[in-house]
């Protein structure tokens, strides 16, 4: 076949493509306008259901009451994905960077107030905007940011102490689902009583794990050890 | 018509737009990025129609599954990215093998 | 009411745009750092949408870790190519 044939060949392929893509793009532009005016949601049960949650942010509400199942795997994946890029293959050497002053006294001040900053969203999460996963991300960024500014790990905490961390959430995560499981006979039930402490307590968990889990995962590999 | 609609017909362009640049694009980080597109398409789309009954609070279960969703997202853009460093070590390419078309 | 059409309209726009063009871009960095500007953009898109939960999570994760993330693999693969071969020509040469 030769050069002239193929690219036709090409030009072709890539027209098709494009027909068969737009088609694609109509049918579900179709779809969603064709969706009844009302249609009956979840929303009316979340809000019926607001008082026995123990938080008053109907998203944390769903995150860690109803729909706990589905943090407690999210948590999971995020663990498994470490663990995917663990066995890929040990970090980079970290360059030993010398921070320039300017950028050193940055992250000196910036740190504290972003590990404040995600205190202060996990707390929130109970009746605003934040929670966990917000409280995490921000965590991990002060983590990417120390990383950055050439901080090298302390030799202490590749080791034990990290792994600890990175499944803590995950664990109290469970451990609290299934005492629950054996108070009240359901995996993860809160009593209304006790939803709200029982949720930030997870949450707390969760942020660290979050936050340290994301930072690891910006290392890219399994932190030598013994180093 | 609500302008919940209006992001969701966006989300549909996004995906579609993602998954043009998933199919011609051979180099795995650019596949990378499709794929992200598409995802935020897809979160669009999801929120937008979880908001679109005028005069209501929106729904805040497809919120939650939203921002599930994002996380998970950026584990598999981590592993991916991974993968991709890892494929780069082993044969010395950062693409895919087959001839790319254009570019 | 219609200035509200047309700030949605806009940011719409600057949605697809921004995908478009970091999805076109024949530079690595240019198509990251547009991928980093787009998930910002998304953000406001979520505060339109009354989701300032996702909003948050899109500007710290969407947009900050993922640019990150993205970036730092970008710099891995061009620590690992030959110097004759920067980003700028792995990004639009056929090899």
């Amino acid at each position: 076949m030769s050069v002239a044939d193929r690219n036709r060949l090409a030009l072709l392929f890539r027209w098709v493509l494009l027909l068969l893509l737009l088609a694609l793009a109509g049918g579900l532009a179709y779809a969603l306008l064709s969706l009844p005016d009302q249609a009956p949601g979840l929303s009316e049960r979340v809000t019926a259901n607001m008082e026995r949650s123990g938080v008053r942010n109907p998203v944390t509400a769903v995150l860690l009451n109803f729909r706990g199942y589905d943090t407690l795997l999210e948590m999971g994946v995020l663990l498994v994905a470490l663990l995917g890029v663990w066995s890929l293959g040990t970090a980079a050497q970290q360059r030993r960077v010398v921070p320039e002053p300017v950028l050193s006294f940055l992250v000196g001040g910036l740190v504290p107030v972003m590990i404040l900053m995600a205190g202060y969203l996990l707390w929130t999460g109970a009746h605003a905007p934040g929670g966990a996963f917000q409280a995490g991300s921000v965590l991990a960024a002060s983590g990417i940011l120390l990383l950055l500014s050439g901080k090298r790990l302390p030799a202490w905490l590749p080791g034990r102490s990290l792994r600890f961390v990175l499944v803590l959430g995950l664990g109290v995560f469970v451990a609290v689902g299934v005492t629950l499981m054996s108070a009240s006979g359901l995996f993860l039930q809160y009593p209304s009583s006790l939803a709200g402490g029982l949720i930030l307590f997870v949450e707390a968990a969760a942020t660290l794990s979050i936050g340290v889990t994301l930072s690891a995962l910006f290392l890219g590999g399994r932190p030598d050890q013994g180093e | 018509m609500n302008s919940s609609l209006l992001y969701a017909l966006a989300g549909v362009g996004l995906f579609t737009l993602g998954l043009y640049a998933l199919i011609v694009h051979t180099h795995l980080l650019r596949k990378i990025l499709a794929i992200n597109v598409m995802g935020s398409g897809v979160f669009l789309v999801l929120v937008a129609l979880g908001g679109r009954i005028p005069g209501t609070p929106p729904d805040p279960v497809p919120h939650a599954m939203v921002i599930t969703g994002i996380v998970v997202a950026v584990s598999a853009t981590a592993l991916a990215l991974a993968l991709m460093l890892r494929l780069r070590a082993e044969t010395g390419q950062e693409r895919l093998p087959e001839e790319p078309s254009g570019y | 009411m219609v200035l509200q059409w047309l700030f949605d309209g806009v940011l719409v726009l600057t949605l697809l745009w921004l995908a478009w063009r970091a999805l076109r871009s024949p530079d690595l960095f240019t198509a990251i750092v547009l991928f980093i500007a787009f998930g910002l953009v998304m953000a406001l898109a979520w505060v339109r949408l009354q989701a300032p939960d996702v909003a948050l999570a899109e500007a710290a994760i969407g947009a900050g870790l993922t640019g990150a993330l993205l970036l730092a693999a970008l710099a891995r693969l061009n620590v690992l190519a030959d110097s004759t071969n920067d980003d700028q020509t792995a990004g639009t040469e056929n090899e």
